[in-house]
């Protein structure tokens, strides 16, 4: 009764558009863990390690150049390739020559990568908290529906379907992108057509993880930067990717959206049980389709 | 063109091809004959490199080819259309086709409008997923994919097999306008109706060995290892 009083409209739509933004976020890093689990059919495990490196690159790059509108550009373009760069030479020296062997392989390659990773950080940018800064005209709110809302949020509004539209051209559209889903189903016979499958699957590896990238360093402007935040990232993009369906970008959007949406209305009407309420939707989800709300690419 | 000498090929422990030996030259067809289960698809997939061979040698235009990965021997000019079609489901006609592509230097070389060309029923399908398509419409697909990559050696993994009698005749006809332009062809065939008309040679596979070759005509003459490997 008493927080239905205190509900108004402007809140509402306050908790709505901060749910959406959160949701572009989560999006752009599931859908990237999406792509290479549908493709490789491999969950990457150190998908969660990779945006973080991401978040911790922007704060760097930033840094090295002082900071400033243009080391905020620099930064949430480079980071992305910085983590593709990891993410390749991972891939072309060790994930590769796992390909003719089990998955169980390459699931525990990509486990022992996120432990790696994770000490790597730790040695890099040690324990403290970093912080990346938006530029001035990202920061502070503008109005919209009657209550104020983060200016960088709205940015996060309009970056994150740019990606899914990016992302859908690349797998509709382009040769590299079809023979991708070709791969997912059937390598054997991609092969057979002359392709070397193992440099699509590189591809579609650091395609998906420049997308964490991309995450953690958009992501940055609005946490603290620290060791710990793979975790936290990777246990809802697994979710997330679960509830859509394994390897459907559109999957990865619709689970981003419950994710986040569930949890800014959860702030609004019980605050102090907020953080349990996207787990719920997914095990509704879950029950009512087992499979995942979108059709799996295999 | 083609040389297989005394391959052994296994799916794990079980055993299944012994001291298979085949030979294809320029510009014929060869058949390979065999009931379900004789061996057809994996002599197929041992030659293509999808099941490497354990022992014997395998060489195409004189070079051994053994170790080499299916990807590789497709770019040395070696055409693969499995039994089971495998077409790629969710991609459009025209997209399996052209992820497939691969042009090869001379002008005799295979695009898209010159497989439309061959095959007319894909023309008109362009758009339509490959999931969806007819059995025969799959098949011609499958060929089309083939011959996409520019290969002059096909290998055809029994393409009439499941379709509809006038369907088979097409196919048959398709397949014969290749010879004509040049492609070598070894066929898997249980359809031996279509294999005798077409092949200049012809092998007969049972549990694993070659039983018998020789040319065309002596294996239609003898009736007597037809009735022993052939008939069901
Ligand atoms: N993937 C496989 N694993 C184990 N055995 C197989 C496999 N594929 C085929 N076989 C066996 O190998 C033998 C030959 O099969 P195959 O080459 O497909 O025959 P064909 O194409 O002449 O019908 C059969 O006994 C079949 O059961
Ligand atoms: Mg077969």
């Amino acid at each position: 009764m008493e927080t239905g009083q205190t509900i108004t409209f402007a809140a509402f739509a306050n908790q709505f558009l901060v749910g959406l933004s959160r949701a572009m976020i989560l999006f752009i890093v599931s859908s990237g863990m999406s792509f290479v689990l549908g493709v490789l059919r491999v969950p990457n495990v150190a998908h969660g390690s990779l945006y973080m490196i991401g978040a911790f690159s922007a704060f760097s790059i930033s840094t090295f150049l002082g900071g400033g509108t243009m080391g905020f550009w620099v930064a949430l373009i480079l980071s992305p390739f910085v983590v593709a760069l990891v993410s390749l030479i991972a891939e072309r020296a060790l994930f590769c020559h796992l390909y003719e062997r089990e998955h169980l392989m390459l699931l525990l390659f990509t486990f022992a990568l996120m432990l790696i990773l994770g000490d790597l950080v730790k040695l890099t940018w040690g324990a403290e908290y970093r912080s990346f800064m938006a530029p001035l005209t990202f920061r502070g709110s503008i109005p919209v529906l009657g209550s104020s809302f983060p200016k960088y949020n709205l940015f996060l509004l309009v970056v994150g379907p740019l990606v899914a539209i990016g992302l859908w051209l690349f797998t509709n559209k382009t040769k590299i992108g079809k023979i991708a889903r070709a791969a997912a189903v059937d390598r054997e016979m991609v092969g057979a057509m002359g392709i070397n499958v193992s440099w699509v699957f590189a591809f579609a590896f650091v395609l998906g993880c420049f997308l964490a990238g991309l995450g953690g360093a958009l992501v940055a402007p609005t946490i603290s930067i620290a060791i710990g935040m793979d975790h936290d990232i990777i246990m809802e993009a697994f979710l997330i990717v679960t509830i859509g369906g394994l390897g459907n970008m559109w999957g990865a959007m619709l689970g981003s959206l419950i994710f986040g949406l569930t949890l800014s209305f959860g702030v609004l009407f019980l605050p102090q049980f907020a953080i349990a309420f996207p787990y719920i939707a997914v095990g509704v989800i879950l029950i009512w389709r087992p499979t995942g709300m979108l059709k799996s690419v295999w | 063109m083609l040389e297989v000498e005394g391959i052994h090929t296994y799916y794990g422990l079980s055993h299944i091809l012994f001291d298979v030996s085949l030979k294809v030259s320029r510009g014929e067809i060869a058949c390979l004959l065999g009931r379900n289960g004789a061996g057809k698809s994996t002599t197929m997939k041992s030659i293509m490199g999808l099941t490497p061979p354990r022992q014997g040698t395998i060489s195409f235009k004189g070079k051994s080819v053994m170790g080499k990965k299916p990807y590789q021997l497709a770019r040395l000019g070696i055409g693969y259309v499995p039994d089971d079609r495998r077409v790629f489901a969710d991609l459009t006609v025209g997209d399996n086709l052209e992820i497939s592509e691969r042009r090869s230097g001379d002008s005799a070389t295979w695009t898209k409008e010159s497989v439309y060309d061959f095959f007319e029923a894909l023309g008109h399908i362009d758009h339509r997923k490959a999931g969806l398509l007819s059995g025969g419409e799959q098949q011609m697909l499958t060929i089309a994919r083939a011959l996409m990559t520019n290969p002059e050696f096909l290998l055809l993994d029994e393409p009439t097999e499941g379709l509809a009698p006038m369907v088979v005749k097409t196919l048959e006809e398709q397949i014969g306008k290749l010879k004509d332009r040049g492609l070598t062809v070894l066929l898997a065939e249980q359809n031996q109706k279509v294999a005798l008309n077409l092949s200049d040679q012809g092998y007969v596979i049972d549990r694993g060995m070659i039983r018998y070759h020789g040319s065309i005509d002596d294996l239609r003459d003898n009736e007597e290892v037809r009735k022993k490997y052939l008939l069901v």
